[in-house]
């Protein structure tokens, strides 16, 4: 016999199962590493620099360094990123060579993080000469974050009204004009909210700095950016991996610190696309 | 005398052919009122009189359009100086989410040289009072203009335009999303405003043609049946197609 109403349960039940799923590992992961990380934390651990081999002390030069990554990776990301972006939404026309670029687009986001390690040591470290510095992890990481400041800036920037555009053209402002004066400024918490999960994601990769810029143990803090520098992924994976006998506490108060500076950045721009959608209001 | 002149005016979006041989004269601070069933080409014509068209790919014109004596089709026409002088005002009130103020100065913060504080304000007071929103906004003119109601907004849009000192006003569709009322107090504006600007008006309501214009064109399909006083194409069209139409057999 056919049952309607016992089989949408069913179906119900199973597609509550599936989400309940997603939410799961997240919550886990969240959990364990408070619980196993939070012990670890005080004054010390955040501001002294690694001792006893790195099985005491703190992680001060690590987030230092992927503080110092993060904004070199912005610093070169943000405003290629965004050029391309004004220009693939405003004065892009259909054609091959758009197509193309766009495609390559796609592609960059796509690419294993591994492989932009590997290109950055040939181009930055050994090509130009960098060295394994600052300078070239954080170039490696602006390339590897590109994609996703162009997307979103493409799609802040498309979002505007076509009408707005319309109205200030037919005032006789320029392209140039209307873009600066209506597109762009309607179009920067979108900006703002990729840019921000481009910073949570060149912070947390491993792959990119590993060839690039990561020190395994260095207890000053870099004086320029031709320095190396420790950075917290990288810190995570010696101490997890690299050094025998590392407490537990410390692996989980790095991860802890890690995973809160990404959640914090992630949580940054789902407030402020938040408070931009209420306030829009075309 | 003739504000703007078109002769021979062919339009095709692509292979469409939207205006056909329309030519017809219009005078200096008059309203003249384009009427017609949708698709006719009525606002394509609008648009081609600020060359707002040009931002549709794949559209070619033929023909003349000669405002105050420049043919503004030619290809060296300054686009910029066109817009100043040719303003328009949108179907849909469009103010930008920015303030009141900002709004109506916007012209001036591309275009002036000017950008003082109080040449602002006084640009701002003129515009403003010359669509009488004045009164009602001079204490709230840093609030969003997009909280205003469609009426104010659809002023606001061409107190924007004053502010610009256009000499000719097009308008397309101007009061079709607001209520009687508030059609009523922007006829009245319009008539006003003739003082000053030519106006261009396209619509589909023909009262609304017959009450505010002094000339009437009619156009079907790309074509421009009758242009003539609007009391002749209204009481004595010359055409049957006009006639069928103003007396709701089409359209």
């Amino acid at each position: 016999m056919r049952n309607p109403k016992r089989n949408q349960k069913i179906a119900f039940f199973f597609l509550f199962l599936a989400t309940l799923l997603i939410v799961v590992p997240v919550g886990m992961v969240v959990v364990i590493i408070v619980v196993k990380g939070l012990p670890a934390i005080n004054w010390q651990f955040l501001s002294d620099i690694p001792r006893q081999g790195m099985r005491a002390g703190g992680i001060f030069p690590a987030i230092v360094g992927t503080v110092y990554l993060v904004l070199g990776a912005i610093i070169f990301a943000l405003p290629i990123g965004l050029l391309a972006a004004i220009y693939l939404s405003e004065y892009a026309k259909e054609n091959l060579l758009n197509r193309m670029i766009k495609l390559s687009i796609v592609n960059l986001a796509g690419v294993p993080s591994v492989v932009y390690g590997l290109f950055g040591l040939a181009l930055f470290v050994v090509f130009f000469k960098f060295g394994a510095s600052i300078l070239s992890g954080s170039l490696t990481l602006g390339i590897m974050i590109l994609p996703i400041i162009i997307t979103t800036s493409r799609e802040a920037l498309e979002s505007v009204p076509q009408s707005f555009r319309e109205v200030s053209l037919s005032l006789g402002a320029s392209k140039w004009q209307t873009i600066r004066h209506i597109v762009l400024p309607n179009a920067i918490p979108g900006i703002i909210t990729g840019t921000i999960l481009g910073i949570g994601r060149a912070a947390g990769e491993t792959a990119p700095i590993l060839f690039t810029v990561a020190a395994f143990y260095l207890p000053q803090l870099p004086k320029s950016i031709f320095d190396q520098a420790m950075a917290l992924p990288y810190h995570l994976y010696v101490i997890s991996t690299q050094v025998p006998n590392v407490d537990e506490k410390i692996r989980y108060g790095t991860a802890l610190v890690l995973l809160t500076l990404v959640l914090f950045m992630n949580l940054t721009a789902i407030i402020i696309r938040y408070k931009f959608r209420k306030k829009k209001k075309w | 005398m003739a504000k703007i002149e078109v002769n021979k005016l062919n339009l095709w979006y692509g292979d469409f052919h939207a205006l056909i041989n329309v030519s017809a004269s219009f005078i200096e601070k008059k309203i003249t009122a384009i009427i017609g069933p949708s698709g006719c080409g009525k606002s394509t014509l609008l648009r081609a009189f600020n060359r707002m068209n040009d931002l549709i790919e794949g559209v070619r014109t033929e023909g003349e359009i000669i405002i105050d004596t420049e043919n503004i089709l030619a290809n060296g026409t300054d686009l910029v100086s066109l817009r100043k002088k040719v303003g328009m005002v949108f179907q849909r009130p469009n103010p930008f989410p920015l303030s009141i103020f900002e709004n109506v100065i916007f012209g001036e913060r591309v275009h002036g040289e000017n950008l003082k504080r109080d040449n602002l304000e006084r640009i701002a007071e003129e515009s403003l009072r010359a669509v009488l929103l004045w009164d009602d906004l001079k204490d709230k003119l840093q609030k969003p203009a997009l909280g205003l109601s469609l009426e104010q907004k659809q002023r606001l849009c061409i107190a924007r335009l004053i502010a610009v000192k256009s000499d000719i006003v097009l308008m397309d569709e101007p009061c079709s999303t607001l209520d009687p009322q508030a059609t009523a107090r922007i006829e009245e504006l319009m008539r006003e405003l003739k003082d000053k600007y030519t106006i261009i008006i396209v619509t589909h309501n023909m009262q609304q043609a017959a009450r505010v214009s002094d000339d009437t064109g009619f156009m079907l399909l790309g074509e421009l049946v009758e242009f003539g006083r609007t009391d002749d194409v209204f009481t004595r069209p010359k055409d049957k197609r006009t006639e069928d139409y103003i007396t709701g057999r089409y359209g």
